[in-house]
């Protein structure tokens, strides 16, 4: 975190179709540099939410700043610093990799080295092949490319993973890492927490409109919500489990009283929720 | 890149334009069907009323038409519903390319497919059918023109209400094969019934190729007796103009 204007700020966004309302008054911000997610289930809200930062869609209420300006507004100005990866979108079939990149990169006033992107997004091999003869990866690949080659201040990847086989997501972890390296800021979404885990610095749980939880992927563990789960088996065999905030208190009386009985609690282990443990209770349907 | 005035807008009209017209030859069936049907239908016509004179004349100026419309409201309805669900214009939304810069390069793409066919046809009568140069060429601007900004913008319009790609070759051919027809019907006034003379009157295309005509094979006293038929075009183009902005959407209904 720095002391600088935050490269994203949402306060109060709403955005309603209809009856149906999609984002019911969110609140968060994101800092120069940093790598944002918006966690949750399909139909959470986060395309939504995304999509009104991109300059795709106009919010109902609130007030957005991106970069220092309002994308409502679509300023050429503002385009030019911000790259985007949708969740789906397609090409022209018949045009190249490379001609792609070239043509994409005119529309910047600072454009990367297309050379450069097509290595790092590793379609050197690919580069004058035409687009219709590209696999799904490849195509994502290249997504992420046409994303990258105006050297965008911050990029919006909406599911950018979402049908990759494993190898291709750790690909694109090791490509998002890189980005985050080069100071970038991402705002990233996904449905996969281990992908959230892996790369956000904060995340932003988010469900049926609105932010369940907001916090790094640690603090998001041990925050309130969940709490440390210590199990063992007693003398007589049975599985025991407690919850705790201060597992220290608790493991210490448990083994306290096991030794003052002379018995030993098997299988003792203590752990900390994951996000998914989190994930699943905030997104749970009562 | 590092030419600073390579970010203009104009400079990137162009580059689009030229995208837009390589896209259009790597894609063989647009560039059949946009693009040689209608010069089929030439040297078909061609050969069947060779040495007559007075029914070259007429099919000159229709075929004229028929590539205006398939240049530009066939090749418009199916480029706009494909560019639109594939993602290609979503995707051109969130770059720094400007609406006007990116849907001129598109437009321009198809004007610059009807100018050659225009000439294509002027010189095919001139060369192979005997027909004299254009005597009233201004007419035959006047009218291409004409033709073009109403078939253009209805060709967008129509797109809008094409749910999806594989929809696309029967809606906008259920549209372009009837209006050929009816206004094919309209030339031939001895033999054709009554109601596609009054229909033909009414749609625009009819017009397009009386216009033509005068323009391309038989002066018929310049625009100034054109102006009804000019006057016809303009409210279809204005129509198509109001529904091709208006409904205009930037990506697929089911997106």
């Amino acid at each position: 975190m720095t002391s600088e204007k935050p490269a994203i700020e949402v306060r109060g966004l709403c955005k309603t179709y209809g009856a149906h309302e999609a984002v019911r008054g969110i609140d968060f911000s994101v800092a120069a540099g940093e790598v944002f997610g918006l966690l949750g289930p399909n139909g959470a809200g986060k395309t939504t939410t995304v999509e009104i930062l991109e300059g795709y869609r106009d919010r109902t209420a609130g007030t957005v700043s991106v970069l220092g300006e309002d994308p409502q507004l679509r300023s050429t100005a503002l385009r030019q610093r911000v790259g985007i990866v949708l969740q789906s979108c397609g090409m022209y079939r018949h045009i190249t990799v490379r001609e792609a990149l070239t043509h994409w990169s005119r529309f910047y006033p600072h454009p990367r080295d297309v050379d450069e992107v097509i290595a790092l997004a590793g379609l050197g091999e690919k580069q004058d092949e035409r687009t219709r003869k590209l696999s799904g990866g490849q195509l994502r690949r290249l997504d992420f490319a046409l994303a990258l080659v105006g050297d965008p201040e911050l990029i919006f990847l909406d599911e950018p993973t979402t049908g990759f086989d494993p190898a291709a997501r750790r690909a694109a972890w090791e490509t998002i890492r890189s980005l985050k390296g080069l100071g970038k800021t991402v705002l990233l979404t996904t449905h996969y927490l281990d992908e959230a885990q892996e790369l956000a610095d904060r995340v932003a749980i988010i469900k049926d409109g609105g932010i369940l939880a907001i916090g790094s992927p640690a603090e998001l563990g041990v925050q309130g919500i969940s709490r440390y789960q210590v199990s063992y088996t007693d003398a007589d065999g049975s599985v025991l489990s407690e919850e705790t905030d201060d597992p220290t208190q608790l493991l210490h009386r448990l083994t306290s009283e096991a030794i003052a009985r002379g018995e030993s609690l098997l299988d003792l282990s203590v752990t900390r929720p994951s996000l998914e443990d989190v994930y699943l209770e905030l997104t749970a349907d009562v | 890149m590092s030419d600073p005035a390579a970010n203009g807008q104009v400079s990137l009209l162009w580059h689009q334009y030229r995208l837009e017209r390589r896209m259009f030859w790597r894609n063989p069936s647009a560039a059949f069907f946009n693009f040689l049907l209608p010069l089929l239908f030439l040297v078909v016509f061609g050969v069947i009323f060779r040495g007559n004179h007075k029914d070259l004349e007429t099919v000159l100026p229709a075929v004229a038409a028929m590539s205006i419309m398939s240049t530009t409201f066939t090749a418009l309805a199916m480029n706009i519903t494909f560019l639109r669900e594939q993602g290609v214009l979503k995707r051109m939304r969130g770059t720094p390319i400007s609406t006007g810069t990116y849907l001129g390069g598109v437009g321009l793409n198809a004007v610059t497919n009807t100018a050659i066919q225009i000439v294509f046809v002027v010189l095919a009568g001139r060369l192979f059918f005997s027909i004299g140069w254009p005597p009233d060429p201004i007419q035959l601007i006047v009218f291409t023109f004409a033709g073009v900004i109403c078939l253009a913008s209805l060709g967008v319009a129509l797109s809008h209400v094409i749910p999806n790609f594989d929809s696309a070759p029967a809606i906008v051919n259920a549209v372009f094969l009837p209006a050929v027809f009816v206004s094919g019907v309209s030339l031939d006034t001895k033999h054709s019934p009554a109601f596609a003379k009054d229909l033909a009157q009414v749609l625009p295309l009819g017009h397009v190729v009386t216009g033509l005509k005068g323009g391309m094979v038989a002066a018929s006293g310049g625009l100034g007796n054109h102006l009804g038929a000019l006057a016809v075009i303009a409210v279809w183009a204005a129509g198509g103009i109001y529904l091709a902005v208006r409904g205009f959407s930037w990506e697929s209904a089911r997106s």
